[in-house]
């Protein structure tokens, strides 16, 4: 199990917690040199994205074994160790925390004026707890690195957020927390069964992943799991924090809501709700289905009807990730491998959108579709990079949203065909509200006002070209990144295997192990 | 021709992507040489590979590397070329190499000017690449990349609202379309595991599937040649299409792109064959676009409208062939029309740029003298599209009708017949008001009038002599070159459908003659009309007042549209959103939080911080506990 050994140093530690040493760093070293922060916040981030990149270099794509692991004693009386370790899946979601937590640091050179140093130490350790989420290999670990991007977002959005900030930032809070809450007990749960029955009392997720639990233990615990992530994700009917907070966050709090947090849901999904609890994800497959393709429908026609860009792109969200769910729960290898590789998508192009709309923000300070147009014209190269993102969020082939859309769709495809023409639905709708906005916004008449804006400077385009690198490479070979997804996802595939005949039933299953007893 | 195969779609994507990024500040003005030299070589290239292909048994591929591996979805990008592809890279290159050089003189002092070439560079790119796939994904890629090109240079005037507007409603209706053509496709990856051409066609050829499943495939396919090729009910962005400059809608939506639905099924062509009905669907709908489209032909008033609802017919007349299993025909009918239709557009182009940019027939008339050349090659292009001997449509428009005949479809015969006589009817209409009569110029125009550049001449006259003579390479019968060049592709579909190579009777020689004659009609009551008795339009237009109503407003298909599908997706969508997303589910989250806030306020009250109040809270605790434990 030691592969990567010959790296020889603690990389996924030095990974993790780097950009809390950096935001220490500007804590003791920098107060009141305001000019530091951002470069110090930024030089940060780039080594960690470094560092990231190195490991993805050294990585074993043939193995589903998670690699660079680490292991030291932390809580030993209650179970609990220091556990890190990254598989494919993981490692591609810590580079997309890694690349677009240096963009959003970027993005936002000169759009925070106020308390600087607050805001640049909260992305910061908020890197270091998406990170510390993809690479925990101990339940309990994760659990505080769950909790811990959670404080910082909080922040992000309460503090340097728009006028609805406080409201959109406890919204945020409060429906996080409470999936959060249920997981917990969920956690509890599983760790204390597995204990009563003759286990060690142990947080390590491969441990509990082999275990197997009595069908009422699972099916709530898979439920609490699930609620949990769904309102990360966020799937529908649970969604309407979203467009709250990503509207109301500063355009990094949005790049990074978007780009990484939301993932944070279905990477649980994939790491608890199937890996733990693989039986009653296949008898929950239909329902979540049913409410992937709604989310894709829903999100598509709420977009479509949106005046302020921001939630339109928030809502655009809900559709994409409806997607994912889509794809991760059609249990096949083109559903499960497009719905990851829709993940880091969607993350690169909602993030590239968002940026976007920031840079308009920060110039015309209005988010309204109705306030722009003919931005074109004095932005051109703004309005390019724009269409780009667009295009490649409606699916375009050739850029990174069609690789995954289309797998996902052959992969319900294969599962049910009134899924994949459902949720097809959703991308005739995607062009629509999209191209609408792009139109309204960049082309016809120019408006007055607007005709002395000035384009992008080179900063803000040396932010955006990685995302256009990333969106281009993904669409036009994707096999860089679906080499890393091949051996975990046929793993966990095998794993569904005896279990993918079984189908429906969770909630009768819930409803008889409540009036039964455990 | 492994070797070079990649170089011809890459050429033109070299010149755009140079053209890009150079061309606003150091190419400017230069910016057409790259484009130009680069589309000459991918003709070049096309020709040599012309000259290899012919008479190949077996079609040459090219595999750079995997696109899609994901388990037992296998997507190569990967390359075609047989005779039907050949045929088509001859097509692009060659007519794309003609419209590059002419818009050199028609988009000069453009300030767009190295976008409009980056973008044609780009679009040619995309059509290369959809003509050279070898498989339904990659065909996927180009169809959608011509459409990203058509949307960018429809709307490539973007500061107007129609042309902003014109780009999203052509992108939005394709997709439309493009919903099936992409169901199509898993459809055909479910089914025959692979989306490889050469060996899906060849499990449909050993009749490894149910006819049901290729009913279903068949149709979601066509269903996205009808968005792309403008077929009723998905015809209505090409018309609005013609917002964009003219030598985009010669190429673009005339010539190649828009044909581009006729490739994808002559090339499923085995698909087709083997699912019985469709292809009668296939050609219902394409006879009743040809007449419907050229109904509203009739009345339109702006010269690019009249030739963009003639595309719209003619793409009918090419979907009628395949309906009828005619397969090089059609591919025969897109190679001509793509000659005399490019040639059509790139004279109007010519008639609006002697006219300072006006559109308006009404406002037009008497240019015969003042733009010679221009009317010389305009009129060798409308008698191509009328279907006068010998002129290139004549053939091909004439082989059409002939396989209807033989089909015995004579109901589709008798509707072509009747499309073939408003065709000339339209065309000449458009000819005389034009160059014919006294001049209605506007004062201003008047002393504007100029013959165009000789860049824009010679493409002109090439594209003439090409509308004159191209007929000859599909002679009727056993003469046709075209049809020989192609047999190897169609061979096994014509095997699927039981046709044979049939020889000339007397029977098809009258029927030549006939749809001679009626074109001749349309003819000479258009100049009866137009000509002779000017008054008469007008007049008729009077009488048939509510028809006419009708027809100019293209039979209110938009605006039926606009009613019901935008109408409920819109309005739709603003209602779930106040009254469901916002009231109920954020309703009940804010109602959740009221709760526990009216909990809180509740619970607050028991907190009086009176001992006595405690005690007795204890007491009748303890009593209840105590009972609950006794009288269990």
């Amino acid at each position: 199990m030691s592969l990567g050994s010959d790296i020889s140093f603690p990389a996924l530690s030095v990974l993790t917690f780097l950009p809390t040493a950096g935001a220490l760093f500007m804590l003791v070293f920098l107060r009141g040199r305001p000019r530091a922060y951002k470069t110090t916040a930024l030089v940060t981030s780039v080594i960690t994205l470094g560092l990231a990149i190195y490991l993805a270099a050294k990585f074993n794509t043939r193995t589903p074994a998670f690699q660079f692991q680490e292991h030291a004693e932390w809580i030993g009386k209650l179970g609990i160790s220091y556990r890190l370790g990254v598989d494919g899946i993981s490692l591609l979601l810590i580079l997309l925390t890694t690349l677009l937590s240096v963009l959003a640091i970027l993005g936002s050179w000169n759009s925070i004026k106020d308390r600087a140093l607050a805001f640049f130490i909260s992305l910061l350790i908020l890197e270091t707890g998406m990170v510390g989420v993809f690479a925990a290999m101990d339940l309990f670990l994760f659990y505080v690195f769950w909790e811990v991007q959670l404080i910082p977002m909080y922040f992000i959005i309460g503090l340097w957020g728009g006028a609805r900030r406080v409201y959109a930032a406890v919204k945020f809070f409060l429906y996080t927390f409470a999936g959060s809450v249920l997981m917990l007990v969920a956690i509890l749960a599983v760790v204390w069964w597995n204990r009563k029955n003759g286990g060690d009392l142990t947080f390590d997720i491969l441990t509990l992943q082999r275990v197997g639990f009595p069908t009422g233990l699972a099916a709530w615990s898979f439920a609490a799991f699930f609620l949990a992530f769904a309102i990360k994700v966020p799937m529908f009917p649970v969604h309407t924090w979203l467009p709250d907070a990503h509207t109301e966050a500063p355009t990094a709090g949005s790049v990074i809501l978007a780009g990484v947090l939301l993932k944070m849901g279905t990477y649980g999904m994939i790491r608890f709700c199937i890996g733990f609890f693989p039986e009653m994800a296949a008898r929950a497959v239909l329902p979540i289905l049913i409410l992937s393709v709604i989310a894709v429908v829903y999100g598509a026609a709420m977009s479509l009807v949106q005046p302020d860009m921001k939630r339109l792109v928030a809502y655009s969200s809900v559709s994409h990730m409806g997607f994912v769910t889509l794809g991760l729960f059609a249990f096949n290898q083109q559903g499960v491998e497009g719905s990851i590789l829709q993940m880091v998508s969607h993350g690169v192009l909602t993030g590239a959108l968002f940026m976007m709309v920031g840079f308009f923000y920060d110039r015309t300070h209005t988010r309204m579709i109705a306030d722009y147009g003919g931005v074109a014209k004095p932005m051109p190269v703004a309005a390019a990079f724009f269409s780009l993102f667009v295009l490649g969020s409606l699916g375009l082939p050739g850029l990174s949203g069609f690789v995954g859309e289309f797998l996902i769709l052959v992969g319900a495809f294969q599962y049910a065909k009134v899924f994949a023409v459902l949720a097809s639905l959703g991308i005739v709708l995607g062009a629509a509200y999209l191209l609408w906005m792009y139109q309204r916004t960049m082309f016809q008449q120019a408006n007055e006002k607007w005709l002395s804006l000035k384009d992008l400077n080179a900063r803000e385009i040396l932010t955006l070209v990685p995302l256009v690198v990333m969106a281009v490479w993904i669409g036009v070979y994707p096999h860089t990144f679906l080499s890393f997804l091949h051996a975990p996802v046929d793993n966990l595939l095998s794993q569904m295997q005896p279990y993918l005949h079984e189908q429906g039933g969770l909630l009768a299953r819930m409803v008889a192990s409540f009036f039964g007893g455990f | 021709m492994e070797g070079y195969i990649w170089l011809i779609p890459v050429l033109p994507l070299a010149a755009f992507v140079i053209t890009l990024l150079f061309g606003k500040w150091w190419i400017k003005e230069h910016a057409h040489w790259l484009p130009i030299l680069a589309m000459a070589g991918s003709f070049g290239l096309s020709l040599a590979a012309f000259v290899q292909i012919r008479g190949a048994e077996e079609p040459v591929v090219v595999e750079l590397w995997r696109w899609f591996s994901v388990g037992s979805f296998q997507v190569p990008l990967g390359m075609q070329v047989d005779q039907l592809s050949s045929v088509m890279l001859l097509v692009v290159s060659g007519v794309g190499l003609v419209i590059f050089i002419y818009s050199k003189g028609y988009m000069h002092g453009d300030t767009g000017y190295y976008r409009f070439y980056a973008y044609m560079s780009l679009f040619a790119f995309s059509m290369l690449m959809l003509v050279l796939a070898n498989n339904y994904l990659l065909l996927y890629f180009g169809w959608e990349a011509v459409g990203l090109c058509s949307y960018y240079l429809i709307g490539y005037y973007y500061h107007k609202p129609e042309a902003a507007a014109a780009g999203k409603k052509a992108f939005i209706v394709n997709r439309v379309g493009d919903f099936g053509f992409g169901l199509g496709v898993m459809l055909v990856f479910v089914t025959f595991g692979t989306l490889d051409y050469l060996k899906v066609f060849e499990l449909a050829e050993a009749g490894a599937v149910a006819e049901t499943t290729l009913i279903g495939i068949t149709l979601l396919l066509f269903m996205g040649a009808m968005g792309k090729s403008a077929q009723f009910p998905l015809h209505v962005w090409l018309p609005d299409a013609m917002e964009g400059p003219t030598p985009v809608s010669a190429l673009i939506h005339a010539a190649t792109m828009v044909t581009a639905g006729v490739y994808m099924v002559a090339r499923s062509a085995v698909l087709f064959a083997s699912a019985p009905g469709v292809l009668l669907v296939v050609g219902g709908i394409g006879t009743f676009t040809a007449i419907f489209a050229a109904v509203i032909g009739i009345c339109q008033k702006d010269i690019k409208r009249v030739l963009a609802y003639s595309t719209v017919s003619q793409l009918g007349y090419m979907f009628m062939a395949l309906g009828v299993g005619a397969w090089a025909i059609a591919i025969f009918h897109l190679v001509t029309h793509a000659f005399f239709k490019a040639l059509l557009f790139l004279g109007a182009g010519s008639v609006i740029h002697a006219l300072g940019g006006e559109q308006n027939m009404d406002k037009m008339g008497g240019l015969r003298k003042r733009i010679p050349a221009t009317y010389y090659t305009l009129v060798a292009g409308a008698l191509a599209l009328s279907g006068i001997f010998p002129f290139a449509g004549f053939w091909s428009k004439d082989d059409i009708l002939g396989a209807v005949w033989r089909d015995g479809k004579y109901l589709l015969w008798a509707v072509g017949l009747v499309a073939a006589f408003i065709t000339a009817f339209y065309t000449f209409r458009m000819i005389f008001l034009t160059f014919f009569g006294k001049s209605r110029l506007d004062e201003d125009t008047e002393h504007h009038v100029h013959e165009s550049p000789w860049s824009m001449l010679v493409p002109l006259i090439v594209l003439a002599v090409a509308s004159t003579l191209g007929g000859f390479l599909g002679l009727p019968g056993k003469l046709g070159l075209i049809q020989h060049f192609l047999e190897p592709v169609f061979a096994p579909a014509d095997h699927i459908l039981g046709l044979h190579e049939y020889s000339l009777a007397a029977s098809d020689y009258v029927l030549m003659v006939v749809s001679v004659i009626v074109a001749m009609l349309g003819i000479v009551l258009a100049w009866y009309m137009y000509v002779r008795r000017v008054d008469l339009p007008l007049k008729v237009g009077a009488r048939l007042q509510p028809a006419y109503r009708v027809v100019y407003n293209k039979f209110y298909v938009d605006e039926f549209y606009a009613a019901t599908f935008v109408r409920v997706a819109v309005d739709g969508s603003t209602w779930v959103w106040h009254r469901f997303d916002e009231a109920v589910i954020d309703g009940a989250a804010h109602g959740l939080a009221r709760l526990w806030q009216v909990l809180g306020h509740a619970g607050r009250r028991l907190q009086t911080g009176k001992v006595q109040h405690y005690l007795l809270g204890i007491f009748v605790g303890l009593f209840v506990i105590v009972t609950v434990v006794v009288f269990r």
